[in-house]
């Protein structure tokens, strides 16, 4: 196994535990890191499988990427905390009531 | 030298123009008003000045900043996309004269609104535009989250729980949608839609990126049964962002879907095309039945959107044998839903204006009493029906069509089956708005504005049905639907 496939497979197992908590875990906290869980295993399988010259020089190319995807990953984050808060005030509860509930 | 600078803001305006309005309107909020509507007048007009080249010279593939593909972004427009370009600034202005109006009362939200609203229609252009993934990626990001975050300003319980619950579908929908990017980059070593083209073969990693890109985007554009998030959503939102969601906003991730299927998966995917197919069936049926039970009139006409996305999907498996009739269909059938499921959504927001609730039932003698709301209503309930004449009509018989000349009749019952589904819950609204309630209500003033641009798009989804060819010609420039779709490289 060389290093890269590691470091996928590393990537997919963050990508499966992330979506696993995602679905149990009710509390929206809880669920806003089970996406950085995720978005951190989709980074390592994009820079990890990152392809290199003959020289060794690693391609740019998917850095460039992992680091527009981590602006993208703080502005949500950034979006569904503060929208976790405005939940918590108006329900009291920062959990998505059931639907049953309502 | 000149038309190269010209084609270039020519491809470019339609993101540079509302992305400009949307950070103006941010910083002069007290402004954001006329800004927000002469960005959107201005983004029709450049739409509009683009078609004439395009007819001219195909489809128009631009370099930005003279970094080509692989290592650059390309910005890519045929007839596909022009087509969601109009539609977008069509909607969008009927969209942006309502909220004028609609939030007149209330500056605050107002305020909130102009800068996201602009975002929204920047990113639906630049998704509309972009001829790469990861490009596409970015801009799914950024309409969604601009779409949670106008969902969200309508504030109260109901709409923060379900901007809440439809940030969490989105953001897991753009990271099956970026993995899929990743694995497809590792095995390509380009994520430029013409070049993957060229280079995609049936193997593991395409069938997995297939997979995860689909999956996203099916949850994105809420195909049955990942539909659970669209109707708390949609139906809380204030009324010009309940019509922006379900008119453009799921469009978006659906042409993303059918641009990669077209391009990339569609020859190598078998049984999955029936499987996409299945769904749609089971989202027409389902979708039409839960909307007949609903008894808000916003809850209605959101089960009405996941019925009528349904009928999209039908048409990858009849694709398959008659290629562009199919794909014409569903898409004639996108752009004439959008027309009148706005014009649905903003009579919607007249009626609760009006009498303070969505109540189908205690709708009070609304007919006379709102006489231009209602024939709103109707005519456009006449495109969700698919009766002729309008655009409903012409997409609907397009995929009949397909699905008739192929012989497959399953397919012909249920898009039959769901007009007359579709029939019955728009004529339970109306019926019920010429009874007298036993709630008589305090009515409220609705301004004429909110009344004439809801009726006016009705009356151009059915105008749809009568001025079929041009719109199928602008479809068919570059021949996007084509088996061996010819990317031509300026």
């Amino acid at each position: 196994m060389t290093p890269a496939v590691l470091y996928a497979l590393t990537g997919l197992g963050l990508f499966v535990l992330g979506l696993y908590a995602l679905i149990v875990h009710a509390h929206l906290l809880r669920k806003i890191l089970a996406f950085n869980v995720m978005g951190s295993g989709v980074f390592l399988v994009l820079a990890g499988l990152a392809g290199r010259t003959a020289s060794g020089i690693p391609d740019p190319v998917p850095h460039a990427m992992v680091i527009t995807g981590i602006v993208v990953a703080v502005a949500a984050t950034a979006l569904a905390l503060s929208l976790m808060l405005r939940v918590a005030g108006a329900t009291g509860r920062a959990r998505l009531p059931d639907e049953h509930e309502r | 030298m000149d038309t190269a600078v010209w084609l270039q803001s020519g491809l470019t305006a339609p993101i540079l123009l509302p992305l400009t309005g949307a950070l103006l309107a941010f910083v002069m909020r007290r402004r954001a008003t006329p800004i927000g509507l002469l960005s959107v007048v201005a983004l029709l007009g450049a739409v509009i000045l683009q078609v004439p080249s395009l007819f001219a010279d195909g489809p128009q593939r631009l370099a930005i900043g003279g970094w080509g593909a692989p290592l650059g972004v390309d910005l890519y427009a045929d007839g596909l996309s022009v087509a969601m370009l109009l539609m977008t600034a069509v909607v969008g202005l009927g969209i942006s004269l309502y909220a004028a109006a609609y939030f007149r009362d209330t500056p605050a939200r107002g305020q909130a609104f102009w800068p996201l609203w602009l975002l929204l229609l920047t990113a639906l252009n630049a998704l509309f535009l972009s001829a790469d993934i990861f490009n596409l990626y970015v801009t799914l990001e950024i309409l969604g989250l601009s779409a949670v975050a106008l969902t969200a300003i309508a504030g109260g319980a109901d709409a923060l729980v379900g901007a809440m619950r439809y940030l969490l579908v989105s953001l897991l929908g753009s990271l099956a949608y970026l993995l899929g990017v990743a694995l497809l980059y590792h095995a390509y070593g380009t994520v430029d839609i013409a070049l993957l083209a060229e280079r995609i073969a049936a193997e593991p990693a395409t069938w997995a990126a297939m997979g995860l890109m689909s999956a996203g985007l099916m949850l994105k554009t809420a195909l049955f049964p990942l539909h659970f998030w669209l109707p708390p959503a949609h139906a809380s939102a204030a009324a010009p962002v309940s019509a922006a969601l379900s008119a453009l906003v799921v469009k978006g991730s659906f042409y993303l879907l059918v641009r990669l299927w077209i391009e990339l998966f569609g020859e190598i995917a078998g049984g999955v095309a029936t499987l996409l197919g299945l769904l749609g069936a089971a989202a027409v049926l389902w979708g039409s039945i839960q909307a007949l039970i609903q008894t808000r009139l916003k809850l209605l006409i959101a089960y009405s959107t996941v019925a009528q996305i349904g009928y999209l999907f039908l048409a990858f498996p009849l694709a398959v044998g008659t290629g562009a009739t199919a794909w014409s269909g569903a898409l004639y059938l996108a752009l004439s839903h959008a027309l009148a499921k706005t014009a649905m959504f903003l009579v919607a927001g007249n009626l609760l204006r009006f009498g303070g609730h969505d109540r189908i039932a205690d709708l009070d003698r609304v007919v006379q009493r709102l006489p231009l709301s209602m024939a709103a209503f109707a005519l456009a309930g006449v495109s969700i029906m698919g009766l002729p004449p309008s655009g409903g009509f012409i997409g609907k018989w397009l995929l009949l069509e397909a699905a008739l000349t192929e012989g497959r009749w399953g397919w012909a019952i249920v898009i039959i089956l769901g007009g007359v589904l579709a029939a019955t819950y728009v004529f339970k609204v109306v019926g019920y708005a010429f009874t007298q309630s036993e709630n008589p209500h305090q009515a409220q003033p609705v301004p004429a504005t909110m009344e004439w641009v809801a009726f006016a798009l009705a009356v151009a989804a059915v105008l749809m049905g009568l001025i079929v060819s041009q719109p199928l010609i602008v479809l068919e420039i570059g021949n996007p639907f084509g088996i061996q779709a010819e990317v031509a490289v300026q």
